[in-house]
């Protein structure tokens, strides 16, 4: 990302008081940047709101589904008035109250199923967001833009309930730290890297949300669920289905608490205000972090959960893994954990 | 997440929000969504261009407006059905009393000034209403609860006040660029262009007329008929040549300092004859341009780092500018950061006291944020801590009282936490303000008078607008509307007299009390006589103290809650966190166990004594907190 032509006066006067903080050259790559994201909850929603003030260049927003009331719930973009929503997508609400935050961004629709867009889509964009969709959904995008020559940065996003999750792949990143010029270089993993990676060589202490979302991220996609598309009532099932991944893994149940378990299939698809605005303000940091190339990116997991309220990073990566590996000197396999049946 | 109970709670409750600016905007669409059906709002300012970069409620239409009121509006269309009562306000009017605040169930702060928060918390305090306070500035921004007589209120651990500066480094021995600044704002700006009956420690002598009596020459008055740009020349050559020289003069000063070098006009335009004036923006489109010396000069990128001949032709170019198109405003005057032509001023002449004294000079851009205490922000933190304020608010409302945390947002992450909280502390028993304890004032009771502790102590000090003070049963001072005319002639007299000399004299041993009756604040403070006070380090000549340290040998009662500490208690330092304008609040060290006051080492005890002794070094030649005051977010 090159930094060409100066800020236009409009651009210093309304970005006054953020170039303080992150300065002109900051600004200046933001407003070349490209966004897209899909799937628009509560969270993303926060999330378009933080990027667009902030300025970047364009912000294309997927979501070809109509607007129910559920899906009104945390959106503060859209009134709540029938005759304005009737029949259009959210992504389409959304599109026009996010330009008039910032007429500066150029802001549009793009409509499609997410599975359906091609590696040279994403090579259209500088950050990827992706939130509400299917496990294998997350993969797929993921390794398309990984396919790319060019560093396209991804990310995913999701709030259910008081807890939020947030992934980040920014592959082979190098960046300056914030005070010094120095250089610094980061290697990521993909999702599947990461979410591959034996329970049993996670580091201690890690936190507790990690496992319970990958078990119902599984649990949902067995089950050819929606996200969120959950209960109380799935209950039982999820928990022989911890049982099985937990023998795999070697890793005692008790790792994966009941009590945040129940919490999550109670919760369903909502959300909470509150989290989202948490959750979409950490990922709003992120992206401008990344797209700066300056200042120590998130790597690679990010938890809050407003029970305990702590924020926590967890770097579960396979970069550390191998490190392991060499360590033990023992020789670890992957189990591919999709393909287990309950 | 929200269960049955927890919904008709929220539903149910009455809040009220101060501040609609980078954290009321954010808060109040999120307490909108999640459900809460009666919310106040307080703000007194209007909405500015450089808000709309994080207010998103606000658009560039609604410039001049009410904050209160158009973030009320906007939230109405997403939320058509609740209730939200705007107030167009200052949070210090006497309207908003403490029966106001008790028809609330919580008070969330979203403002941007000490002084506002303060009195916040003394008034939640008196009403006995929960409030939940936060801050940001850039990445940074924390959230706390504050419930009488469970946690620390506010005010229990002391807040660093806005920075202020000794006034002979302003004045002699700048070593900072802000020193620069402020005596470029503070001094020459006002004494140019302000009030010219206000005292200053400019000199305004002339080389000529060196008598130190009042009736000498102003050197800074503009003669009739006058040339505009003579005039200039000769401030200039007066503030930055001969007042330096003067100042070389004294050889003590200089004996452990680098000595500034004096700067005449004639050595930064020594191969010109005349200096270049470029012409006056031309009006292309129809309004009429702001005046700028930048415009005129061809200076067009407020980055860069003019050179001193860049700057002196601003100094000189601004100052003609304003008096021969604004002179209608000089006399009138006050810094504005918003001043385009203002802020150029000060910027040059602060780059050419700074050359002067070796000093680095900074950018416009960089000149203005000090000037004018510029809060540096963005949206997502505002976001942030919005979303921990309501978690807050509902554990409030819940009574959830083991679950109350004080939580930090950091840049960078703690203990893998970016967002940490931490168990609120017990009240400090010697907060003046939640447990009434005494403070000490020591002071000269044969030469300072009583105005000097109702202005320094009284009201800057212990933010009481509008005080009482008692001796005993004789009412030494007080203010309010309902006064007799001979009532306020008396109290205008005592405040000229010295304190021995008062009707009801007051000497060493004396205890005066101090009340605000809005505030329902009420503190004793005990009088010790002092003879004489360090000219430097102690210029007010008054030292207040007693309320900051906790007693560290106060055992620790609270063993059984100590237990109950979770993993998440931090051993590290909470780092800086903003919670004003213009100065950090510096948080002390966490030591390994949960932080009680009871567990203070004795490293933060001495932290802390110097923190309070580094307060008394200023002097009064701060950045006008009426200046700050104003401001609410």
């Amino acid at each position: 990302m090159d930094d060409g032509e100066e800020l236009t006066e409009q651009e210093t006067t309304l970005y006054d008081r953020q170039i303080r903080v992150w300065g002109v050259d900051t600004q200046r790559r933001l407003s070349k940047s490209r966004v897209f994201v899909s799937g628009i909850k509560g969270t993303v929603v926060e999330f378009c709101k933080n990027i667009v003030l902030a300025g970047v260049g364009s912000l294309t927003v997927n979501d070809d589904r109509t607007v129910t009331e559920e899906l009104l719930s945390a959106n503060f973009l859209i009134p709540p008035d029938e005759n304005v929503y009737g029949g259009k997508s959210i992504a389409e609400l959304c599109c026009d109250s996010l330009k008039d935050f910032n007429p500066m961004v150029r802001v549009s629709v793009q409509k499609g199923d997410l599975l359906n867009f091609d590696v040279d889509f994403f090579d259209k964009f500088d950050v990827v967001v992706v939130s509400s969709c299917s496990l294998s959904t997350k993969i797929s995008v993921n390794e398309k833009c990984r396919r790319l020559s060019k560093q396209v940065a991804f990310y995913t996003v999701d709030c259910r309930g008081s807890c939020g999750e947030i992934f980040v792949d920014l592959q082979n990143y190098v960046y300056s730290k914030k005070k010094s010029d120095e250089e610094c270089l980061l290697e990521y993993s993909s999702f599947e890297e990461a979410i591959t990676i034996p329970w049993r060589t996670l580091p201690r202490g890690l936190s507790k949300l990690y496992l319970v979302m990958r078990v119902i991220e599984q649990f949902e996609e067995i089950e050819g669920r929606n996200p969120g598309e959950i209960s109380s009532a799935d209950l039982l099932n999820v928990q022989r289905l911890r049982k099985k991944l937990c023998e795999i893994n070697s890793l005692n149940e008790s790792e994966i608490p009941d009590s945040l378990l129940q919490r999550l299939l109670e919760d369903g698809t909502r959300e909470s205000s509150p989290v989202c605005a948490i959750i979409g303000g950490i990922l709003g940091q992120e992206v401008i972090k990344a797209i700066s190339g300056k200042g120590d990116p998130l790597k690679n997991f990010f938890f809050f959960d407003a029970i305990d309220g702590k924020g926590i990073i967890e770097d579960i990566s396979h970069v550390q893994v191998l490190e392991m590996e060499f360590r033990m000197g023992s020789v670890l396999s992957v189990e591919n954990i999709i393909e287990i049946p309950y | 997440m929200a269960s049955e109970q927890q919904s008709s709670t929220i539903k149910g409750s009455k809040v009220l929000m101060v501040g609609a600016g980078g954290i009321g905007c954010e808060l109040l669409k999120t307490l909108a969504l999640s459900g809460f059906q009666d919310i106040h709002i307080i703000d007194m300012d209007t909405i500015e261009v450089s808000n709309l970069n994080r207010q998103f409620l606000f658009r560039k239409s609604h410039v001049g407006q009410s904050k209160a009121k158009v973030a009320r509006d906007a939230v109405l269309k997403f939320r058509p059905d609740i209730s939200i009562t705007p107030y167009h306000a200052n949070v210090k009017d006497l309207d908003f009393n403490v029966d106001f605040y008790k028809q609330f169930n919580v008070v969330l702060n979203g403002l941007d000034n000490l002084d506002a928060r303060r009195h916040v918390n003394r008034l939640c305090l008196a009403a006995g209403v929960p409030l939940v306070e936060s801050g940001t500035t850039g990445f940074l921004g924390q959230v706390t609860v504050h419930v009488k007589g469970r946690t620390e209120c506010y005010e229990c651990q002391p807040k660093t006040a806005p920075k202020t500066y000794p006034v002979c480094t302003i004045t002699s021995t700048p070593s900072k660029f802000v020193h620069c600044i402020v005596w470029a704002k503070d001094l020459l700006f006002a004494k140019l262009f302000g009030d010219k009956n206000q005292e200053h420690d400019l000199n305004v002598h002339s080389k000529d007329g060196s008598s130190s009596s009042k009736q000498a020459e102003d050197v800074f008055e503009r003669q009739e008929e006058e040339n505009i740009e003579q005039y200039g020349k000769r401030i200039y050559d007066h503030v930055f040549g001969y007042n330096i020289e003067l100042a070389l003069s004294s050889e003590e000063t200089w004996r452990n300092r680098n000595k500034p070098r004096p700067i005449y006009v004639r050595d930064v335009f020594s191969s010109e004859l005349a200096i270049q004036n470029g012409n006056l923006h031309n009006c292309s489109n129809g309004d009429p341009p702001s005046l700028s010396a930048m415009a005129s000069l061809g200076l067009k990128n407020p980055q860069d780092l003019w050179s001193l001949k860049e700057n002196s032709k601003v100094f000189l170019e601004a100052l003609k500018l304003f008096f021969s198109k604004r002179e209608k405003e000089i006399g009138n005057l006050s810094f504005d950061k918003d001043d385009q032509l203002a802020v150029e001023f000060v910027t040059a002449a602060a780059n050419i006291r700074a050359s002067s004294f070796g000093i680095p000079l900074h950018s416009l851009f960089e000149a203005k944020g000090i000037a004018g205490n510029i809060v540096h922000a963005v949206a997502t933190t505002n976001a942030i801590i919005a979303g921990l304020i309501v978690i807050e608010a509902i554990k409030v409302l819940q009574h959830d009282v083991k679950n109350y945390r004080m939580t930090y947002c950091l840049e960078h992450p703690s203990r893998k936490m970016l967002l940490m909280p931490i168990e609120p502390s017990e009240p400090n028993k010697s907060c003046y303000v939640c447990s009434e304890t005494p403070l000490d004032l020591e002071i000269n009771t044969h030469r300072s008078k009583l105005r000097d502790v109702v202005d320094k102590i009284v009201k800057a000090k212990l933010g009481m607008n509008f005080p009482l003070i008692l001796h005993g049963s004789a009412l030494l001072y007080e203010v309010g509307d309902d006064l007799e005319e001979d009532e306020v002639a008396n109290y205008a007299a005592n405040l000229e007299k010295v304190l021995c000399k008062l009707p009801a004299s007051v000497t060493s041993g004396t205890i005066l009390t101090v009340e605000d009756l809005q505030q329902e604040l009420k503190c004793s403070i005990n009088i010790k006589h002092r003879e004489e006070f360090d000219e430097e380090k102690e210029p007010d000549a008054m030292i207040l103290s007693g309320w900051i340290q906790p007693r560290a040998t106060e055992k620790s009662s609270n063993t059984a809650v100590d237990s109950e500490v979770s993993t998440s208690s931090a051993s590290e330092a909470v780092p800086l966190v903003a919670e004003d304008d213009d100065d950090l609040q510096i948080i002390p060290t966490i030591t390994g166990k949960k932080r009680k006051l009871s567990n203070v080492s004795n490293e933060m005890k001495n932290k802390r004594k110097a923190e309070l002794h580094s307060k008394n070094d200023v002097v009064v030649l701060d950045d006008d907190n009426s200046d700050m005051s104003k401001k609410e977010q």
